[in-house]
């Protein structure tokens, strides 16, 4: 059976007047039913864009999807009209973006804006449609949901506006769950209510849930599979116990060392990643992160490596053996 | 490091914002009490975290104690000396041994200054230095904070967000400052520049001597850089110790409960892991529970909580704490 979601050598960039910005540069990823997909990086690296270019949301011009294809079901979502998109988006693949202040409509109720989605994409009627959306509401924890299905987003704080959020996403029990960083904004105490929120609903509804986030942090107790990405490249690929017990491309290793944990106290100094991520308008010839890595060999300057298996379900995309410091 | 010389001390200190109606007759009909009674003690060295959620008053507190908002009540004492009844000439003498970093390097420096004019002038305001001995100043402090000192007359937006922070902590140093609040340096960085920062941070520390107060909301980073940490919840501090004692033994149920809600890196720990989820949102400082200001979402709250302000308790080894609960 095909999966449900598999999305082959993705290439997205933007023709900009600096220059071409490659921000995708060929991915590919599947998602079974059921899965959690955890998607790791920085800024800046392409992680948004990645899933944009999956909903169709990226602006053209100046985005392009330069090549690739979106299978969902089988079908490629790349090569739907707007319309048939459109029917897609929200009912079988659902997002809720990073931040709740802008991306609910500030004059709408958030009742109005949640019962949209139900009257256009499973033809409910005004009343139904009332009676849903306050039921979801209630599912996402806003307490008195039948009062706040009048308010207005400025009405609702931040963790309440991006319940808001997930309940207009859930409305059509989609198949797929994009979250792109949606607790980034939010304090660590809410951030744990969504994320308890995202797995129970997870649970109960058996949707597929691709989480994107910076937080290493959030990605351990959330998901299965994870993916580290940087400058549009997947450098490692694997189960989370893999990726965090077991990290073997450099840039992971880094990203794993420079974080501290609240759980257990260091004496030692953070270890630094020097230099800053790279431009993605002109990258380096070679791995990306070859300036920045102190493994790196001559090789690494030359060629871009590929994502290569090295475990069961464990890929990564360098020249080096960590373990060792020499060449592969 | 750290001293047993206390350098900065509040007592009972209050911030409260006034609420207006009214047009020509402004009525004042609320305030919101932003900082609420908070009373510590910094001690010579050290690097004291502040944290708690976001709307709780920490950064109110830090401008507080700067006196770059004048307290509604309460005291501040800087090196022994009252900055409260301070005024005028005194009180810029005593700015220039405190400074603040900024938590936005995009929105904390002017865009139109070069960056030598915005190194220099703590130097200029202070009367400190002038000529050409000004220009060798900046480029020292550029070096401290290593940047290149040719970057002198460039302007901020052709520096990327790590290098423009470690332009705020040169502009912080330009005075030559005993103390320095650092209202969440870090939080607006990408994960891999925050390491650089910080570590920048703690040598600059150890060369001068600093004495920090670390506004964050990264518990993370807290427990890292910090020798004693005080957690605010609605204007109050509700538990103070040294770092490794709240951190393993935090009594406080808000404290229990932020610490839980930190995620750590690591998936054999967290699958261990027991989360304490708080239901809804901190309430409004404009009108506080009465009692605990924790009791509307503490877990174990009983009823005495609901109508007593819990006192401050000395548990011993320097741990402080504020509830009821034994």
């Amino acid at each position: 059976m095909a999966p449900l979601l598999e999305v082959q050598d993705l290439t997205t960039r933007f023709y900009t007047l600096d220059g071409i910005v490659h921000a995708v540069n060929g991915i590919s990823y599947t998602v079974e039913e059921g899965d959690t997909l955890g998607i790791v990086g920085e800024s800046g690296c392409g992680k948004s864009v990645s899933v944009l270019s999956v909903m169709g949301l990226i602006p053209e011009p100046p985005g392009k999807i330069a090549a690739g294809q979106v299978l969902y079901k089988g079908q490629d979502l790349l090569q739907l009209d707007r319309k048939q998109m459109e029917r897609i988006r929200g009912k079988e693949i659902a997002m809720v973006f990073q931040d709740p202040m802008t991306s609910l409509n500030p004059v709408l109720t958030i009742g109005r804006q949640i019962s949209e989605s139900l009257i256009v994409h499973l033809g409910m009627g005004q009343e139904e449609a009332r009676r849903r959306s306050v039921e979801l509401l209630d599912m996402v924890g806003i307490p008195q949901a039948v009062d706040r299905y009048s308010d207005y987003p400025h009405q609702f704080s931040g963790g309440m506006r991006q319940r808001a959020m997930i309940a207009m996403a859930l409305a059509c029990s989609p198949n797929i769950f994009i979250a792109d960083e949606p607790t980034t904004a939010l304090d660590v105490t809410i951030q744990a209510q969504i994320i308890d929120l995202v797995k129970t609903l997870r649970d109960q509804l058996g949707m597929a849930v691709i989480w994107i986030t910076h937080d290493l942090g959030i990605i351990a107790g959330l998901a299965e599979k994870v993916l580290v990405m940087y400058a549009g490249f997947f450098v490692e690929r694997g189960s989370v116990d893999d990726i965090y017990g077991d990290p073997r491309h450099p840039y992971t290793l880094a990203l794993l060392k420079s974080v501290p944990r609240v759980d257990r106290t260091s004496k030692e100094r953070l270890a630094v990643i020097s230099g800053l991520p790279p431009d993605l308008l002109g990258l380096p010839p070679g791995c990306p992160f070859a300036p920045r890595c102190t493994y790196a060999v001559e090789q690494c300057r030359k060629e871009n490596p590929c994502l290569e298996p090295i475990g069961f379900g464990h890929e990564i995309a360098c020249w080096v053996d960590v373990t060792t410091g020499r060449e592969r | 490091m750290r001293g047993n010389q206390v350098l900065v001390k509040t007592e009972s200190l209050k911030k409260h914002f006034p609420i207006t109606r009214g047009i020509i007759f402004q009525q004042q009909v609320g305030s919101v009490r932003a900082v609420d009674g908070v009373t510590l003690h910094i001690y010579r060295g050290e690097t004291l975290g502040l944290v708690g959620e976001s709307g709780c008053g920490k950064t109110t507190a830090g401008c507080t104690i700067l006196q770059l908002y004048r307290p509604t009540s309460g005291r501040v004492i800087f090196d022994g000396t009252d900055l409260t009844i301070l005024k005028g000439e005194p009180l810029r003498d005593m700015r220039r041994r405190m400074q603040m970093i900024f938590q936005d390097p995009y929105a904390s420096l002017n865009p139109r200054m070069t960056i030598a004019r915005i190194i220099s002038e703590p130097l200029r305001a202070h009367k400190l230095t002038s000529g050409k001995e000004q220009v060798d100043r900046v480029q020292e402090l550029l070096r401290l904070v290593h940047l290149n000192p040719r970057f002198i007359n460039r302007y901020p937006h052709e520096f990327s967000g790590g290098q423009r922070q470690r332009i705020g902590v040169a502009r912080a140093l330009a005075s030559n400052p005993e103390f320095i609040v650092c209202d969440e340096p870090i939080s607006a960085l990408d994960v891999s520049i925050q390491a650089q920062i910080v570590n920048l941070l703690e040598d600059l520390q150890d060369k001068f001597g600093l004495t920090y107060m670390f506004i964050a909301h990264d518990l993370s980073m807290v427990r890292h850089i910090c020798d004693r940490v005080a957690v605010m919840y609605l204007g109050k501090i509700v538990e103070l110790a040294i770092k490794d004692e709240l951190y393993d033994h935090p009594l406080h149920p808000y404290t229990q409960a932020l610490m839980s809600a930190v995620p750590v890196p690591d998936p054999v720990v967290e699958r261990e892991r027991k989360r304490i989820i708080l239901e809804g949102d901190v309430p409004s400082p404009i009108d506080p529970p009465p009692g605990c200001r924790f009791s509307t979402r503490c877990p174990v709250a009983r009823e005495e909580c609901f109508h007593q302000v819990p006192p401050w308790r000395d548990v011993g080894g320097d741990h402080f704490v504020a509830c009821h609960e034994d």
